[in-house]
């Protein structure tokens, strides 16, 4: 870990006004991804801006029967969330399938939407590097890619997106809450993380000196039906290979809206309107759960070691529509699948 | 770039207040450990995978490894050496010895604070809540079944 200076922000406002003097500092909140970076001098800010100690800390019912979620509220704090766990339980299971018990107590909403990749050469400062390094080089493209993307890949970067907690609210239609310099907008949740394309440097569509305020959830949170299932090589604390989070509305056996969305397959988190539209109105019944994988996987392109992801990603889908259908939600305790 | 002040941090460890100054990049885990002696605390992989390093900070476990002692300024720290109260040993570490809950031991005091987390966390009603809260603690003795029954027999305990 390199030498910086620490700066501890004040309000949302010198906290704009501190990133926004100096671009090569960095906001810290949780800590436990820029930190572990930082030892591994994947990051090296000349600074760090504590925003740990802004009143962004609260979870409170929107006019419009959502939620506004402060970028600050620990991910256990969310998870365990009265208000959560009763309306949003997809995202308080997708929360509670990531990490664990210590880092969830520690990592912040805003800073869980924006951690890094875990691609290994990523983090090995050794090997070429586009999203490191811009031109660098893709080391993963014909290297060790068994944990890496198999849709929105380009030829300079094939990284995944980490987060659980991010495939619930893709799948729940979150929209991202920011400040910078000129006031506040707001950035819908497909909008907010980009695909590689020439740029894998470029993660989000955040201005360097803006900052995540808040996550807001619209009304609907499919908490009859839903599911999140998360495929990794241990049952435990590890990331995902495939993962999917799957909210239904049904009428009668019918579906009348359906969500899909994918952990562990793109540089972030996949959602496809097309796959979703093959499920509204249809029999939720096993033909439409494999259509609208078929549909959603069409274009999946392997890279050699992670080829078995596209059928296990298939096999996911039809496995969590099936457990959304049924009302029998994965328990993230109890590893046996529903 | 030049060297940055150290910084005044004002801390709560095991029950007693300290003023320190320490350089931001010093990590919480390596304050206690080569700062004020509390070695305890281990480090195993420094990158929040193993647990070894878990203490309880204003009561909630947490990696210290992956915080910087500055942004704790403030904070009330437990670590494996402010279990025992008085002399006498945490219902915990009573329990590990009975059970036998450990082998090498090194990953020993992130266990007892991770447990005494999820104890106080209260979310844990079901052995399989057990195993999966606890699943930051990596044993490599594999001393998992013992530690179950210690920490579930705590829990039994009025």
């Amino acid at each position: 870990m390199i030498n910086f200076q620490y700066t501890r922000a004040s309000n949302i406002a010198d906290a704009v006004r501190l990133i926004s003097a100096d671009p090569a500092a960095k906001f810290i909140a949780g800590g436990t991804n820029l930190i572990d970076l930082m030892k591994e001098d994947v990051e090296r800010p000349s600074r760090l801006i504590d925003i740990s100690r802004l009143p962004l800390k609260s979870i409170e019912e929107t006019g419009e029967n959502g939620l506004r979620i402060g970028a600050l509220v620990p991910n256990s704090d969310l998870a365990y969330h009265p208000l959560v766990a009763r309306r949003y339980p997809i995202l308080a299971s997708a929360i509670l399938a990531g990490a664990s018990a210590q880092l969830r107590n520690m990592a912040s909403t805003g800073g869980n939407l924006l951690q890094r990749t875990r691609c290994a050469y990523f983090y090995d400062t050794a090997t070429p590097c586009n999203k490191r390094e811009a031109g660098s080089g893709c080391s993963a493209i014909t290297g060790l890619n068994r944990m890496h993307a198999i849709l929105g890949t380009s030829e300079t970067c094939i990284a995944t997106h980490p987060s659980d907690m991010c495939v619930a609210l893709a799948a729940l239609g979150a929209r991202v809450q920011v400040a910078g310099p000129t006031g506040e907008r707001t950035i819908e949740f497909p909008d907010l993380h980009c695909l590689p394309g020439d740029t894998p440097q470029r993660e989000t569509t955040l201005a360097p000196n803006e900052i995540i305020t808040a996550i807001v959830l619209p009304p609907r949170g499919f908490e009859a039906n839903y599911t999140y299932l998360k495929v990794r090589d241990r049952l435990s604390y590890a990331f995902a290979l495939v993962s999917v989070a799957a909210g239904l509305e049904l009428e009668g056996d019918r579906i009348k809206e359906a969500r899909l969305a994918l952990g562990g397959v793109a540089h972030k988190p996949w959602r496809d309107p097309a796959a979703e539209a093959v499920l509204q109105g249809r029999a939720a019944d096993r033909a439409t759960f494999t259509r609208a994988a078929d549909i959603l996987l069409r274009d999946a392109k392997p890279f050699g070691h992670n080829a078995f992801k596209i059928d296990l990603a298939r096999r996911a889908i039809v496995r969590a529509l099936t457990q959304a259908a049924n009302g029998t939600p994965q328990s993230q305790s109890n590893k046996k699948l529903a | 770039m030049s060297v940055p002040e150290r910084l005044p941090l004002s801390l709560i460890i095991n029950g007693i207040e300290m003023k320190l100054s320490v350089a931001p990049w010093t990590t919480l885990l390596d304050l206690l450990r080569d700062h004020l002696d509390l070695t305890g605390t281990k480090k195993g992989c420094d990158h929040g995978q193993c647990g070894a390093c878990t203490v309880l900070v204003d009561g909630r476990r947490i990696n210290s490894c992956l915080t910087l002692a500055v942004m704790q300024d403030g904070a009330r720290v437990t670590t494996v050496e402010g279990l025992a109260i008085d002399g006498v040993l945490h219902a915990l570490q009573q329990a590990f010895i009975d059970h036998d809950a450990f082998q090498c031991g090194y990953c020993t005091p992130g266990q007892l604070c991770s447990a005494a987390g999820l104890i106080a966390e209260g979310k844990a009603t079901s052995a399989d809540d057990i195993r999966e809260l606890m699943s930051g603690n990596i044993c490599r003795c594999g001393a998992y079944p013992n530690i179950m029954q210690a920490i579930q027999l705590v829990m039994a305990q009025p």
